[in-house]
C-alpha cells in the first residue's frame, strides 16, 4: 500500500471534530469518492472521533489517502491514550456500551467501511484505523 | 454560534439545521424546542435536515430524544430533506430513528403534520360525542 498524503489533526475538543470532518471531506473530494462513501467515511470517523473524545479525552487522528493495486482510498488512524478497551470482542457487539450511548459507535463504523482493525491495550491506549475504498 | 433559530409558524415550530452540528448545538436545540412545544402549546415540529450531510449516531439519537419529548408534550415530529446518502448511511449504521415521521421535503411535512392534527382532533371529537350520547341515555 502506497501513502499518498498524509494529515494528521488533535481531537481534543467538539469543535475539532467540525474541523476534522471538514478536512475529511475535503481529502474525499479531492480523491473523487462518490458522495455516499463520502457519508459513510465520515459517519464512520465522526463515531469514532467521539469515542476518543469520550472514553480517552483526547487523541488524534491521522488522514491518509493510500492507494494499493488499482484502488485509490482514504485511510484514517484513530489513537488515543485512554484507558483502553478491555473486551475488544464484547465492545463489538451492538448494543454493548459502557458508556451512556447506543452502543453503535464501534460496530456501526465497522460496518460502513471496508477495512477496520482495532488494537487496544489496557491502561496504554486504543488505535483503530479504517479503510473506505473509493469505490 | 451556539443556537439554532427555531421560528413558530401557527401551531407549528419549524428548525431548519443549516450547519455542521456538533454536540453542544445538538444539546441545546433539543432543549430549546422541548421548551418552546411547551410555551407555545405547539402541536407539531418540523425538521428541515437537507443541509446536513453528517448524521452520527449521536446526532440521530438527538432527532430521537427531541421526538420522543414532543411526542409527551403532545406534539408530532417531522424530519423532512434527508439525503439519500445520510439515509443509506444511518441504515448500515443500525440506527433505527424510531418515532420519527418523516417526509421528503418541508411541503410534504408541513402537509403530514396536519394530516395528523386533523387524525388527533378527530378521535378527540369522536370520544366527545360518545361522551355526549352517554349523558343521553342517562
Amino acid at each position: 500500500m502506497i501513502s499518498l498524503s498524509k494529515d494528521t489533526i488533535k481531537i481534543k475538543s467538539e469543535q475539532d471534530m467540525v474541523l476534522f470532518r471538514q478536512r475529511l471531506r475535503e481529502y474525499a473530494q479531492k480523491i473523487g469518492m462518490s458522495v455516499v462513501n463520502q457519508t459513510k467515511l465520515i459517519t464512520a470517523s465522526s463515531e469514532l472521533a467521539r469515542n476518543i473524545l469520550a472514553y480517552a479525552g483526547e487523541g488524534k487522528a491521522t488522514i491518509e489517502v493510500v492507494s494499493e493495486r488499482l484502488q485509490t482510498g482514504i485511510k484514517v488512524i484513530f489513537e488515543d491514550s485512554g484507558p483502553g478497551i478491555a473486551d475488544v470482542n464484547k465492545a463489538m457487539q451492538d448494543g454493548f456500551s459502557t458508556g451512556k450511548s447506543l452502543g453503535l459507535g464501534l460496530p456501526g463504523a465497522k460496518r460502513l467501511v471496508n477495512f477496520f482493525d482495532v488494537q487496544s491495550k489496557v491502561g496504554h491506549g486504543t488505535t483503530v484505523t479504517i479503510i473506505r475504498w473509493k469505490r | 454560534m451556539d443556537r439554532i433559530p427555531i421560528l413558530k409558524m401557527g401551531a407549528f415550530l419549524l428548525v431548519t439545521i443549516q450547519v455542521d452540528m456538533y454536540d453542544r448545538l445538538a444539546l441545546n436545540l433539543e432543549n430549546d424546542l422541548v421548551q418552546m412545544v411547551q410555551k407555545h402549546e405547539s402541536k407539531g415540529v418540523l425538521i428541515d435536515i437537507s443541509a446536513v450531510s453528517i448524521v452520527d449516531s449521536f446526532m440521530g439519537r438527538i432527532i430521537g430524544n427531541i421526538a420522543t419529548m414532543s411526542k409527551i408534550l403532545d406534539a408530532e415530529t417531522v424530519v423532512v430533506g434527508m439525503q439519500p446518502a445520510v439515509a443509506i448511511t444511518l441504515v448500515e449504521l443500525g440506527l433505527p430513528l424510531t418515532g420519527v415521521h418523516t417526509a421528503l421535503n418541508v411541503e410534504k411535512g408541513m402537509a403530514l403534520l396536519h394530516v395528523k392534527i386533523r387524525e388527533a382532533n378527530s378521535d378527540i371529537d369522536e370520544q366527545g360525542a360518545d361522551w355526549e350520547n352517554n349523558d343521553q341515555l342517562e
